[in-house]
């Protein structure tokens, strides 16, 4: 069973393999640069296990000891995650054991891969979010490692690296895009934040985002179902 | 190391304390023993697909278009990958490819 869970999704997550052990490698490098032996790295991955913020905490490591920002950065970074609960409840509903490890590996790109992937019905659904969770862990845990170890050994031009999370978002995008029947709900997604972005600048656009992207979607509910049945 | 090892070690389990509280609050807030309100069913169809555009805002957020190299690398980057993504379907090479063409561009054409 967990074999047949593991080979199915071990394939959609090959491009998060990817983009994880750039984007680890890329922090670990830059935490060690810091002062911070290479463990640091391992560490923060294994438990923090958030690519955008663990990047907001080697600023904040290098500042004076503050308990308070950590905790307001830290919403504020990712206070995204909600949604990702919210759109979740029923997919998670059954997951067991499993539950409170899948819901710790939330990440933006476990999101997106758990949303986006088709399970085949011969596979465990619960078993394959559970993977799918694991898998994209190692991939940071090893990044984060390697990249920590990498910085202590040399010094090289990562500039432009952190773009793969970015290229990965898009062709994400695209996909869901082929696969929708109504593009509402991602045109909403995309203008309602460039709106935010605009007015609020790229330090506070995150909530007043969301908060415009729930309003949108509630506003259309009644339409925008219809639509979804046809 | 500006931050004594407890303190770095005590900023990082904040950090990751808050985080795994703001990804269990939807779970903890509905719980599955009670039916699922539709108006939730509703925003878990939905909302990924929002989502998604709000999370390709957010990793441009930094892209200035007013000045030097006024977004062209992000621009031609994204257009490529859109492209190139259209036409072989290949995560990898979408995804691989576009990070290096973005290297590329801002380590040397637009340097």
């Amino acid at each position: 069973m967990n074999r047949k869970a593991i080979k199915a999704a071990f394939p959609k997550t090959i491009p998060v393999m990817l983009g994880y052990v750039f984007m680890g490698a890329a922090f670990g490098i830059l935490l060690s640069n810091k002062g911070y032996g290479f463990w640091w790295s391992s560490i923060s991955a294994l438990l923090v296990y958030c690519g955008s913020m663990q990047f907001v905490m080697i600023d904040l490591l290098s500042d004076k000891f503050d308990i308070l920002s950590a905790v307001i950065m830290t919403i504020a970074v990712n206070a995204r995650h909600l949604f990702y609960g919210l759109s979740l409840i029923d997919k998670y509903k059954d997951l067991g054991v499993y539950k409170i490890y899948a819901i710790f590996g939330l990440t933006d790109e476990t999101y997106s891969l758990v949303c986006s992937s088709f399970v085949p019905d011969s596979v465990s659904k619960n078993r394959f979010y559970f993977f799918t969770t694991l898998l994209n862990h190692i991939y940071w845990i090893t990044g984060c490692t390697l990249g920590g170890i990498a910085g202590e050994l040399f010094s090289f031009n990562t500039k432009g690296i952190d773009f793969v999370m970015t290229a990965l978002f898009v062709v994400i995008f695209v996909e869901q895009w082929e696969n929708q029947k109504n593009h509402l709900s991602a045109i909403i997604g995309v203008v309602g934040t460039v709106i935010c972005l605009l007015i609020f600048g790229s330090d506070f656009f995150l909530i007043p985002s969301m908060a415009i992207i729930l309003i949108s979607l509630s506003a259309v509910k009644k339409p925008l179902e219809k639509r979804l049945e046809q | 190391m500006t931050q004594t090892p407890i303190q770095s070690i005590t900023t990082i389990l904040v950090i990751a304390a808050v985080t795994f509280l703001i990804r269990s609050l939807p779970f903890i807030i509905f719980r599955s023993n009670k039916p699922i309100p539709p108006y939730i069913l509703y925003l878990g169809k939905v909302l990924p697909y929002a989502v998604i555009g709000m999370l390709v805002v957010y990793c441009l957020k930094s892209t200035n278009v007013l000045a030097y190299p006024y977004g062209l690398p992000e621009l031609i980057t994204v257009v490529v990958i859109i492209l190139v993504h259209k036409w072989k379907h290949n995560m990898l090479l979408s995804v691989g490819g576009g990070t290096a063409l973005y290297m590329f561009l801002v380590q040397c054409l637009f340097a």
